[in-house]
């Protein structure tokens, strides 16, 4: 150790950590990063839907068929007529704005049609992580503590034919169990019809609430099971195996062995010591599930009727409703990339070794 | 002037003269009950989706207008005639799961092959040249991971178009960027290494280095991401088919055929049930034999 | 009555290969305020022994012994929250490497005062004070500044202060340095070393001071057990065991210290490796390594056999006085 400084310019170390300009200078980079992604995603969705065959208005008019002077009239208006990168410019400035064109179908802003069914896919996909983080969190950590025996092997079992399970068809099998055999749950949708509650937040868990009705409440909450179990089995299935892994590496570690040299309580060496460091590599995969949930969600959404964004981009392919399609990939896209740096934001915090570096 | 790349130490191991490797190789993927498992269940579907048109016991398109819906053998009603059951139309669906095999087997390996290649191409490309190029690569890669995989291979297949080649082509494009990433940090991790330099004072040229001396070392984790991604390539390929987005109906494709019994459920659940259950074992046994060559192949699992 | 006593202890752990015993029926006994240093090179089971008097080896491992007892309390047939309320209070351990052996998650300040509160129950302002105190013993500059740090932001040699700080939290009647100098730089070892005795001298607790570097011991034990391949070899008061050690193991080790080798050209050094668990010679499990091995020494297993300062584990041991040469 070296003894206190006496003069001047060697006592520029400072005796306590500033926690500000690491982690700013971690966030700034992970944003500058999110920059040149947004923009390819933009090219992408905007090149996308060029690749679909047929000329974008004669598309539109489908089989009415178009008088060549007013298809050119179109075009012109349209701005197709305009060379590609002009087009696509456009494109990024309409999006920077905010507008995201207008539907086929609705006449709808594409924008506010993904606002208006996000929420339903949200509250899905929070309480499917939810459910994955519940389940799959203490099941990982027991396998690992429990190395090698039934529990493990019945837990990594498990998780991986959850892993492996084709999503849409565990959905059926559910249905088949709870809704259709046993009459525990709806099929579809996310609210009995002898109900009606003003959406508030569009979180119909939370506007039940606000409405004061209680039945609304657990109706809703009925719904809402069975999806969400659906939707959260691969990532339970995931948590749970990197919950394992991560803690085994932990459980080896020396400052374990200090926290049982303390005295201290098993629980409180697993629970504490060893699952605080097993969580920073958990948590980033945590994250990284929000692709598989909106993913997940286009099948989930489309089994159980579920009014949201999944479901609302099969029926657009279905009714070629590009201009939607192309939209929702885009705002999708942006969510997934948001939530990542929400994640990276999130691992800063818990590990310390970046929160403030040396 | 080019040297033998095998008197270097570390170089490929020369497969085919001491079995060394292999026999080590064996050993510890024997131990793993679970991989051992997994690998005969693919031998057992691979073997029967060769052996489709002679051991399923009906043509998978032919309908038995008098035998609609009907149920497996042991429910009541049920007739060994018809092992597993009818569909909607009479179809039996034991020989339309064993035809189903063949097409699973078929998007598995096709799906692995493309994104293999292309993967294996940029991911080389990238990690061996570094640079503007390597820039280049991995933001189209991060571009590709931000969007969820199974997002971009529905709108990649709803823009192709719908049909089996399509959604196969829209599953291998997905899932390209992983193999690229999974070469790339191979490769980055290799190139450095003496034998690399070594050859390379010696004459090879990028080619002969990036073929030769490099891409053999990366072989464990390629081995590996090729047998999980059959899982994700048949899962995928399935979920396409359920949406209406892949193989078309009457193609006795796994998924296709859960979507087409969808309101049959309450009616007649052993329609949506058999099909559901080929594409589970068949993922499982991938994903087991995946698990169980990552702890083989990969040293530092090794305990 | 000794503070720790020791009789007989084997740890086992059985693996594929077999069964391993990674300390093979030692003996040892250190009295209330006592320094014994334990030597030995890495894999003689140093390490394993104090692990085992702490409860602490790892789930294969099997300890057996036909005396463990610390304070008149048998540690063989005590229950967990017993020995819980022992280790970490009544018996602490410092660790070989502070890097890893502090938790990173976690403030040095969070991770001392954790013992205080589960053992003293200490909570609040008292709590605090206490810890900044102990910072300060252990010669941490702006303890109070330093109880928010992290393990990374600290140098290894303040890491380990911060080790022995929490190790001395509940004023322990016995500690355990598990080669704490090893991780640390030439310079922070004498420190540490110096930290150890005087807290050893001002608290009256009892120091197990393992280490495979003799020079460390000859300047703070008092009593020496040397450790070979699981077994005590040679026992004795530091005093004599320098002036005239009787094993040939022992020699060799002091012979390797730099500061007796003055005069020659090279350092001696003991040719080959501790035996690790597929080559276990048959006899005496120094003897391939022995500069005196006879045929007796390759068949037979010597015994500790006491002697008037000690005990050494040798048919032939060395003369009275010391004069060796290769």
């Amino acid at each position: 150790m070296p003894p206190p400084p006496r003069c001047g310019a060697a006592a520029i170390r400072l005796p306590f950590p500033i926690p500000y300009p690491p982690m700013l200078r971690f966030l700034l980079t992970r944003a500058g990063l999110v920059v040149p992604t947004f923009l390819g995603i933009t090219v992408l969705a905007f090149f996308l839907i060029r690749l679909v065959p047929g000329d974008p208005i004669e598309v539109r008019v489908g089989e009415r068929g178009i008088a060549p002077e007013r298809l050119a009239e179109l075009r012109h208006a349209m701005g197709l007529d305009q060379p590609l990168w002009k087009q696509y410019a456009d494109y990024l400035g309409n999006v920077l704005t905010g507008d995201f064109g207008v539907s086929l179908v609705t006449r709808n802003a594409v924008i506010d049609e993904f606002l208006s069914l996000f929420p339903a896919t949200i509250e899905l996909a929070a309480a499917a992580i939810l459910f994955a983080v519940v389940v799959g969190l203490p099941a990982g950590v027991l396998a690992a503590v429990r190395r090698g025996s039934v529990v493990d092997h019945t837990v990594m079992g498990l998780s991986l034919t959850g892993y492996s399970m084709p999503i849409f068809w565990w959905g059926l099998l559910l249905i088949l169990l709870f809704s259709v055999n046993l009459g525990w749950t709806p099929v579809s949708g996310r609210l009995d019809l002898l109900y009606y509650v003003e959406p508030e937040t569009g979180f119909m868990l939370i506007d039940t609430l606000l409405a004061g009705d209680t039945d609304a409440f657990r109706s809703a909450l009925r719904h809402l099971v069975l999806p969400a179990v659906v939707l959260g089995t691969i990532p339970l299935a995931v948590i749970a195996r990197m919950t394992r892994s991560a803690m085994l590496e932990v459980l080896g570690e020396d400052y374990i062995r200090t926290a049982r040299a303390k005295g201290l309580r098993e629980k409180r060496v697993i629970g504490l010591h060893a699952l605080r460091n097993a969580l920073i590599p958990v948590v980033t995969v945590i994250g990284l599930q929000a692709g598989t949930l909106l993913g997940g969600a286009i099948l989930t959404e489309t089994i159980f009727s579920w009014p949201g964004i999944g479901k609302w981009l099969v029926e657009s392919i279905n009714r070629r409703d590009y201009p939607a399609l192309q939209g929702g990939i885009l705002l999708i896209a942006t969510t997934v990339i948001a939530v990542n740096l929400l994640v990276d934001l999130l691992y800063g915090v818990l590990n310390p070794r970046i929160r403030h570096a040396r | 002037m080019s040297m033998d790349v095998r008197a270097i130490p570390g170089g490929p191991a020369d497969a085919s003269r001491p079995p060394r490797p292999l026999v080590e190789f064996w050993y510890h993927f024997r131990r793993n009950k679970g991989a051992v498992a997994g690998l005969a269940v693919i031998l057992i579907i691979a073997t029967v989706a060769v052996l489709a048109p002679w051991i399923a016991p009906h043509d998978p398109l032919v309908q038995n207008r008098a035998a609609i819906l009907q149920p497996p053998v042991w429910h009541d009603g049920g007739s060994w005639s018809y092992v597993l059951g009818t569909d909607d139309i009479g179809r039996d669906i034991l020989s339309r799961v064993i035809h189903g095999a063949r097409l699973s087997m078929l998007v598995g390996l096709i799906v692995v092959t493309l994104s293999l290649a292309v993967g294996l191409t940029l991911g080389m490309v990238s990690g061996f040249f570094g640079g503007v190029v390597d820039v280049a690569i991995m933001r189209l890669i991060d571009i590709m991971l931000a969007m969820p995989s199974l997002l971009l291979a529905v709108v990649v297949a709803a823009i192709l178009g719908p049909g089996l080649f399509n959604a196969m082509l829209s599953v291998a494009i997905v899932v390209v960027p992983h193999y690229a990433r999974l070469i790339r940090a191979a490769v980055l991790a290799e190139v450095s290494k003496d034998y690399v330099i070594a050859s390379r004072v010696a004459g090879a040229g990028p080619l002969r280095l990036m073929l030769v001396t490099i891409l053999p070392n990366c072989m464990a984790p390629l081995i590996v991401q090729a047998t999980l991604g059959f899982s994700t390539a048949i899962l995928d390929a399935a979920a396409l088919g359920f949406l209406g987005l892949g193989a078309q109906p009457p193609t006795p494709e796994w998924g296709t055929m859960l979507a087409s019994s969808l309101q049959f459920l309450q009616r007649a659940p052993w329609v949506v049930t058999w099909p559901g259950v080929a594409i589970l074992v068949t993922v499982l046994a991938f994903n087991l034999l995946g698990d169980g060559l990552r702890d083989a192949l990969d040293p530092k699992l090794k305990r | 009555m000794a503070l720790l006593d020791i009789r007989n202890l084997s740890v086992e752990f059985t693996t594929r290969a077999g069964t391993f015993r990674a300390v093979d029926g030692i003996d040892l006994t250190v009295d209330e305020g006592e320094v014994v240093g334990i030597v030995g090179e890495s894999g003689s089971g140093k390490s394993v022994t104090s692990l085992a008097v702490m409860g602490l080896i790892p789930e294969p491992g099997r300890v057996v012994a036909d005396r463990l007892s610390f304070a008149g309390r048998d540690l063989r047939s005590i229950s967990g929250s017993e020995r819980r309320r022992i280790v970490g209070k009544d018996i602490a351990m410092v660790f070989q490497e502070p890097m890893t052996s502090l938790n990173p998650c976690f403030t040095v300040g969070f991770q001392i005062m954790e013992a205080l509160k589960v053992h003293e129950g200490l909570t609040g302002r008292a709590l605090r004070d206490r810890t900044v105190e102990l910072l300060d013993q252990v010669g941490i500059p702006a303890p109070e500044s330093r109880l928010r740090a992290f393990p990374h932001q600290l140098s290894g040699g303040m890491n380990q202060r911060v080790m022995i700080a929490m190790a001395i939290a509940c004023n322990p009647r016995l500690l355990i340095a598990d080669e704490p100098t090893t991780a640390l730089d030439v310079t922070i070892q004498k420190q540490i070393l110096d930290l150890l005795a005087r807290l050893q001298r001002e608290r009256g607790m009892a120091l197990i001071l393992i280490t495979h570097d003799m020079g460390v011991v000859a300047e703070t034990a008092r009593r020496v057990a040397v450790m070979y391949a699981g077994q005590v070899v040679e026992t004795r008061p530091a005093a004599d065991l320098f002036e005239r050690p009787r094993h040939p193991y022992t020699a060799a080790l002091l012979d390797a210290l730099p500061e007796r080798a003055v005069g020659r050209r090279r350092l001696p050094t003991i040719p080959g490796v501790v035996p690790g668990i597929a080559d276990r010679p048959g006899g005496c499990l120094f003897n391939p390594r022995c500069r005196f091995t006879a045929t007796r020494c390759c068949g037979l297993r010597p015994e500790l056999e006491p002697d008037d300062t000690g005990a050494t584990r040798c048919f032939f041991p060395l003369p009275a006085h010391r004069e060796v040469t290769p």
